[in-house]
């Protein structure tokens, strides 16, 4: 009797199974090989042993290809593999979804086979839920069981798992609770698997779900059923779906040749190491070496006083981060009483309670807290819960810390848990600030969740690493890449040492080249300090010195820096006069309590999730809104924001009602079609066409035209336009209208006036993804509007239905292009009083510069609303640009919308009280060029430059702190000058 | 049309240095990695011209980390590479920075492409501020620091080009089978030193012969009779074409026992030419220069023609694309307006593939890449409903992608390209 052996090595797992002739699964297993992938394999071989001595074998799996090459055992590709098994034991299935651990496949059955795997680019898969466990600090199986009791599901980004993470975050210190996140999270899988991987296709009919995810986690199986909208009859969850693949692999096995069990361990045992990866050089040479280090930078501490003894006066520092909570209490000469640091396990306010409690006891009555103040992401809930005296923004509080322990200081670099922040240091003030940004974000949490993933705690893992002799190079971009460095090392036989150290360099590498944007170490400057608890891990701190050739300082308190320097700003800013703080005092504390609501704010049409925290005293505290309504309070004075009036105006601008119109043109509002929509609306009235504008932004919609989004990695604009499309399909519009132009208009100051690829042709993208448009529902003629004479032929052609006439085109042309340049010289003169007005009020205004289709609010996420409620005007560039000089740039300047943001920025650099803020879509690849040059300008001369990277996630937590922190650094400059 | 810039201006450039005349003399001009076989013969050309041209070919991790240290992470993929080995070259030692310049082309188009100069500069300026950086262009940018060529050395470069598509494609149809390991590239060699010569002594003007030369060379290559799996490569033309951009595609192809089916550089030229002729009929635009792109592109068609007449005639390779039959394999799929990047040029060798008998197809991508998510991942769909066999796979290449991903990726296609041909098999048995 022959048996079949199928072996399926995943990223994580090691799958084994054996069949008997008639396809008959005699055993199967299913482990986790914690990156032992060869003496688990071997291992479980060993187990087979019952059912035979000789077996036909086969392997699959992303990690199993190469150890196959090297043992010469037959392989095959993995979703081939289930692929074989499906039509062998469900051959009436249509669409097959296989989540992994660090891969999900779909296999079309029916309707013209197709099997597809995620692009390199795409996180929501088994290891990404894992790392969203480890987040919310509870099992896979705990967020399982709580998602089936989940009230309601937050939007999460789902493209990435870096991107959800800072979603989830400050939903957590909202307090929003485990059970809602989980089922999230879950859905977050979901809507990455129906976009990023169907694409176009409808997943429909009878549906087998595949793979360990899916098996063991009935939440998600859940929310894809309903997603998918399959009874269960079509949605079929098999019992071997964990190693459905390792059968296939198995089925795959019996055209292989027979071979004795003996010799295929024999042959594995011996795989010899590969030589494809690349190592750098060890932290260091000997012991000797790593002594004198240590020795070095033990002398940066700072002394303690007894708390148990110590009577005076005390300041506190709470720093309440996004993943972890620091406080600290200094005595006036800044010697440390107490500190404290924890991870927040998602209750950053019940841990600074007990903290205070346990403070309160300890210092009797002898010390007195003068005063408080907090920073980090939880600053305005502990305010408000905790009636802390004073909120500063984080950056500023590494700032004030770093001052402290050298004077000198000209560059500070912070690696936390979830951020990297860069401070350059001019004149004792922040000169400028770099923020890490999704693609770069490899930080200190990610070391964590490795370490966990490897079965070891943090300190465990990172110590192996100090003396590795061989680290790994690992690539700097993103953590999902580094995540396939690391398999691809461990494929080819790296230690867990060499993994750990070559992590560290990597977190290093993507700080100084990649956030920090340095050429040349030189760059950064010669006093540097170092904080955030990532550098307390010396293999960290070694790889930064190693990288930059210099000898830094990190402070022995670098996790705590942060309440350091708030408990440094609360000594400064207290006033002689007030001798307690107003910190809610012991007996209030013993009676503290809260409870925590989540509900959407009906206040406008941002529809916020907000949460409400109540407390014991009745006072209430909201988070999670973006303007002033949601909390609750007065709306303040209507501050001006010219993006809101921006979209206001071009939803005004059809007609209701055309008469005797000759048929409705849809017209989607995004894109090119955004800044151009007094053009085509006046165009198409002048013709005698009712116009319908698409609905307004929302993520609903953007979830309405997600399956036939093409390209996953494209920017958030253009996939929105699906959703557009798509609301005006169903609209019932006559036809949809969205030209082609390789050029906008020729605004005259730029060598060339391109419109960017992705604007320029989305409209065949459209076409060809969505299967509902047509040639005659779809009209998209390639036009160039500078040219009168090819447009009316091209738009004559196009309209040819319609018989209209070309001199009559002719003229609702040129009316178009009045009207838009109405809209254009209104928006100017709006900006024109907005900066008046703030001149006289000594008002700050902030231009934010990105392209038109940015005034969406839902792709800037109410950024202009933000700015507000922090007391600012708000503008736009092309409110700006043209009371900007003609500039002169090092890049080719060859776009219409990009030529702006120069001439903006030449603006703004000329005047007081105005500053700029580049918006950038996620991956804006023509941005990757302008916002280096925009900064130079800005820079040149003696402003400062801001950066906010938009994506789909709708969290301005990070936004907030880098625009209060561009606030703060305002007014320090002011103060100095 | 064009107002005069009458407004005040504000500089902001930085300066560089200048490819003076006299550097003509005494630079060393360094070329980036592309198509080893085409760079070798055009590099022949350019050293007649008077250019002291070398192309690089380092390669490996400290490229690739020179690159990450000077390129934007949201930069493609092509322009990390190009500066990476630009300056793993300066600090080899092997050149001496006072001494040397450095080349790249620039189309101008609408892709951010066009800026790979002002980023070389930018690097340049970082670590090595004395070495020019060079426009090979026909655009009319960088005016006084692109590379001066006469019309015959254009003519010379055109031909050149012709027979590096000519051998690559031949080379390409016979590795996969020779029966002697290394028989093929021997012959490569061969036929490039022999073509060096053609080009020196003035005889590569003899299309004819040069052409029959290079066909009966690979030829006489012993060959097994064996059929493999045909994988056409598409995309981005960098990636598609270089072993540092595609992590060696075409030897991994090999070792996979496929054919690699790489499409002729010419076919990039051509497309770019027809553009302006393109623009000038959709928008009247650049009208008054277009008439010039058109003789350029009705000689180069000529010459094209008839390389696959000569081709056709011998019989025993599978010709080149004909480049008016790529344009309506265009069409099918794609505007020809859409002109930024590679923009519908890759559809249509898709298409063409698909027609020719090359049904499995990778499309080679830069992470990101604007042009390609409109004219590679998003056409696939509209040509799936145009030719239901044809089996792509989109494979984004970026330095941190792992090979393991996207191999494993390709070996994904290869399988359903093994299902296919084995389901075609059984069709036409059952048929007989």
């Amino acid at each position: 009797m022959a048996r079949y052996l199928g072996i399926d090595v995943g990223s994580t797992t090691v799958k084994v199974c054996v069949l008997d002739e008639a396809g008959a699964v005699l055993y199967s297993s299913y482990v986790r090989h914690y990156s032992r992938v060869r003496e688990c394999v071997l291992a479980e071989l060993e187990k087979v042993s019952s059912f035979g001595s000789a077996f036909h074998a086969c392997i699959t799996g992303s990690a199993g290809l190469g150890i196959a090459q090297r043992g010469k055992i037959p392989f095959v590709q993995e979703v081939q593999a289930a692929y074989g098994a499906i039509r062998r034991l469900y051959p009436d299935t249509d669409v097959a979804v296989e989540l992994g651990g660090e891969d999900a496949k779909i296999i079309f059955v029916t309707g013209g086979t197709e099997q597809r795997m995620n692009g390199s680019c795409a996180g929501g898969t088994g290891a990404f839920i894992d790392q969203m466990a480890t987040l919310l600090d509870i099992t896979v199986e705990e967020m399982d069981a709580l998602a089936l009791q989940a009230e309601r599901v937050y939007p999460i980004a789902s493209r990435c798992g870096v991107f959800a993470k800072s979603d989830i975050q400050p939903l957590l210190n909202q307090g929003a609770s485990k059970a809602d996140i989980s089922a999230s999270i879950f859905q977050a899988v979901v809507d990455q698997t129906v976009s990023g991987l169907a694409q176009g296709r409808r997943i429909k009919g009878k549906v087998l779900f595949l793979g360990g995810p899916l098996y063991f986690l009935k939440g998600l199986r859940r929310a894809f059923q309903k997603t998918l909208a399959l009874d269960d009859e079509h949605a079929v969850f098999p019992e071997t779906a964990p190693c459905f693949m390792s059968i296939g692999a198995a089925i795959y096995a019996a055209q292989e040749r027979e071979e004795l069990l003996e010799e295929l361990r024999a042959r594995l045992a011996v795989v010899p190491d590969g030589e494809n990866i690349t190592v750098g050089e060890p932290l260091f040479a000997d012991r000797a070496e790593y002594d004198a280090f240590i020795a070095r930078h033990m002398r940066s501490d700072l002394r303690f006083a007894d708390i148990h003894t110590y009577s005076g006066d005390a300041y506190l520092g709470i720093d309440s981060g996004s993943t972890t909570t620091k406080l600290m209490l200094i005595t006036p000469d800044c010697r440390i009483l107490y500190s404290h640091y924890q991870s927040n396990n998602g209750q950053p306010l019940d841990i600074v309670a007990d903290r205070l409690r346990e403070i309160y006891s300890l210092i009797g009555g002898r010390i007195v807290i003068r005063g408080a103040c907090v920073t980090g992401y939880g600053e305005d809930m502990m305010r408000a819960a905790l009636k802390v005296d004073f909120g500063v923004v984080e950056t500023m509080a590494h700032f004030k810390a770093a001052l402290h322990f050298n004077p000198d200081v000209d560059f500070i670099i912070d690696i936390g848990g979830q951020d990297i922040k860069c401070f350059k240091v001019k004149n004792r003030a922040i000169d400028s600030i770099m923020l890490n940004e999704a693609c770069s974000s490899g930080c200190g949490s990610f070391i964590q969740t490795f370490a966990k993933a490897m079965g070891m705690e943090i300190e465990e893992f990172s110590r192996l690493g100090l003396f590795a002799k061989h680290p790994v190079e690992l690539g700097s971009r993103c953590t999902v890449f580094m995540n396939s460095s690391v398999k691809q090392a461990q494929k080819e036989g790296a230690s867990v040492e060499d993994i750990s150290a070559g992590l560290s360099s990597s977190i290093v590498k993507n700080a100084i080249y990649k956030v920090i944007r340095a050429r040349t170490p030189d760059e950064l400057g010669q006093h540097i300090v170092v904080q955030g608890g990532t550098f307390l891990n010396d293999a960290v701190l070694r790889s930064f010195e190693k990288e930059t050739g210099k000898e830094v300082v990190r402070p022995a308190i670098a996790g705590l820096m942060g309440a350091f320097g708030a408990a440094l700003y609360a000594m400064e800013n207290t006033p002689e006069e007030k001798l307690i703080s107003s910190l809610v005092t012991e007996p209030e504390l013993r009676a503290f309590s809260y409870a925590s609501r989540s509900v959407t704010c009906k206040g406008c049409t941002s529809k916020c999730n907000v949460n409400i925290l109540t407390f014991a005293d009745g006072r209430r505290f909201i988070s999670g809104n973006k303007c002033e309504r949601g909390a609750g309070l007065p709306v303040s004075k209507n501050l001006p924001d010219l993006y809101q009036f921006k979209y206001e105006k071009l939803y005004s601008l059809p007609r209701e009602n055309v008469p005797g119109a000759r048929a409705t043109v849809g017209l989607p509002v995004q894109l090119v079609m955004f800044e151009q929509l007094p053009f085509w609306t006046r165009f198409f009235e002048t013709c005698g066409f009712q116009v319908a504008l698409s609905d307004r932004s929302s993520r609903e919609l953007y979830f309405l035209g997600q399956h036939t989004v093409a390209s996953d990695t494209a920017c958030y604009p253009a996939k929105l336009m699906h959703g557009h499309i798509e609301s005006l399909l169903n609209r019932g519009v006559d036809f949809i209208f969205y030209p082609c132009e390789s050029y906008n208009l020729d605004e005259y100051d730029s060598v060339n006036h391109y419109n960017c690829p992705v604007v320029a042709y989305y409209s065949e993208l459209l076409k060809a993804n969505n299967e509902r448009l047509t040639e005659d529902n779809f009209v998209m003629p390639y036009i160039d509007p500078n040219d009168e004479a090819t447009t009316v032929r091209a738009l004559h052609r196009a309209l040819k239905k319609y018989k209209l006439s070309s001199s009559l085109i002719r003229r609702a042309y040129r009316a178009g292009l009045e009207a838009l340049e109405e809209y254009h010289a209104e928006v100017v003169a709006r900006g024109r009083k907005i900066l008046a007005d703030a001149g006289r009020e000594g008002r700050q205004v902030i231009v934010l510069a990105g392209r038109p289709y940015h005034a969406d609010p839902e792709i800037n996420h109410g950024i202009g609303k933000l700015l507000n409620s922090l007391g600012i005007a708000v503008l736009s560039e092309d409110a700006v640009f043209g009371e900007g000089e003609q500039v002169k740039v090092s890049v080719l300047n060859q776009w219409t919308y990009h030529a702006r943001l120069y001439r903006a920025a030449e603006f703004v650099s000329r005047c007081k009280n105005v500053n700029l803020v580049q918006l950038v879509s996620f991956g804006c690849g023509i941005d990757a060029i302008t916002t280096d040059e925009v900064r130079s300008i800005l820079e040149s001369r003696g402003k400062l430059y801001t950066q906010i990277k938009i994506d789909e996630i709708n969290n301005l937590g990070v936004v907030r702190i880098r625009l209060r922190s561009l606030l703060a650094a305002i007014e320090e400059q002011g103060r100095k000058a | 049309m064009k107002r005069e810039l009458q407004q005040p201006t504000a500089d902001f450039t930085r300066p560089y240095p200048v490819f003076t005349p006299e550097m003509r003399a005494t630079h060393t001009i360094l070329i980036p990695d592309m198509l080893p076989w085409h760079f070798d013969l055009l590099v022949h050309v350019m050293r007649r011209a008077g250019y002291k041209v070398e192309v690089l070919h380092n390669e490996g991790r400290e490229v690739i980390d020179e690159g990450l240290k000077h390129v934007h992470n949201d930069t493609c993929f092509p322009a990390l590479c190009v500066i990476g080995q630009y300056l793993n070259a300066l600090k080899s030692g092997k050149y001496d920075p006072e001494h040397t310049a450095v080349l790249i082309t620039q189309s101008g188009g609408g892709c951010r492409a066009s800026n790979y100069i002002p980023l070389i500069r930018k690097a340049m300026a970082a670590e090595f501020p004395k070495v020019p950086v060079l426009s090979l262009n026909f655009s009319g940018l960088e005016k006084g620091n692109s590379l001066q060529l006469s019309l015959g050395d254009f003519v010379k470069l055109a031909y050149a080009i012709f027979y590096g598509d000519l051998v690559m494609t031949c080379f390409n149809q016979t590795k996969p089978y020779e029966k002697e390991e290394g028989s093929a590239a021997r012959v490569r060699v061969q036929c490039v030193e022999k073509l060096k010569r053609a080009l020196d002594d003035g005889n590569y003007k003899k299309f004819r012969k040069c052409v029959a030369y290079v066909l009966d060379a690979f030829s006489s290559v012993a060959v097994t009779g064996e059929e493999k799996i045909k994988v056409g490569i598409v995309g981005e033309i960098y990636v598609k074409y270089s072993p540092l951009g595609n992590s060696h595609l075409e030897d991994f192809l090999l070792s996979e026992g496929c054919e690699p089916v790489v499409p002729a550089l010419m076919d990039f030229i051509l497309y770019c030419v027809i553009n302006n002729v393109n623009d000038a009929k959709l928008y009247h635009k650049g009208r008054k220069t277009a008439w010039i792109f058109a003789i350029v592109y009705k000689w180069l068609y000529g010459k094209q023609k008839k390389l696959i007449a000569l081709m056709k005639k011998q019989g025993r390779y599978e010709p080149l694309h004909d480049f008016e039959h790529l344009r309506r394999c265009a069409d099918k799929v794609i505007n020809q307006g859409v002109k930024m990047g590679e923009g519908w040029l890759i559809p249509a060798e898709m298409a063409a593939l698909t027609e020719t008998g090359t049904q499995n197809i990778v499309c080679a991508q830069p992470f990101g890449c604007l042009p390609n998510h409109i004219a590679g991942k998003g056409a696939v769909r509209a040509l799936k409903q145009l030719y239901e066999n044809v089996n792509v796979v989109a494979v984004d290449y970026d330095p941190s992608a792992t090979r393991v991903n996207q191999e494993n990726r390709i070996k994904l296609m290869l399988a359903t390209a093994r299902e296919n041909r084995l389901n075609e098999q059984a069709k036409k048995t059952d048929r007989t």
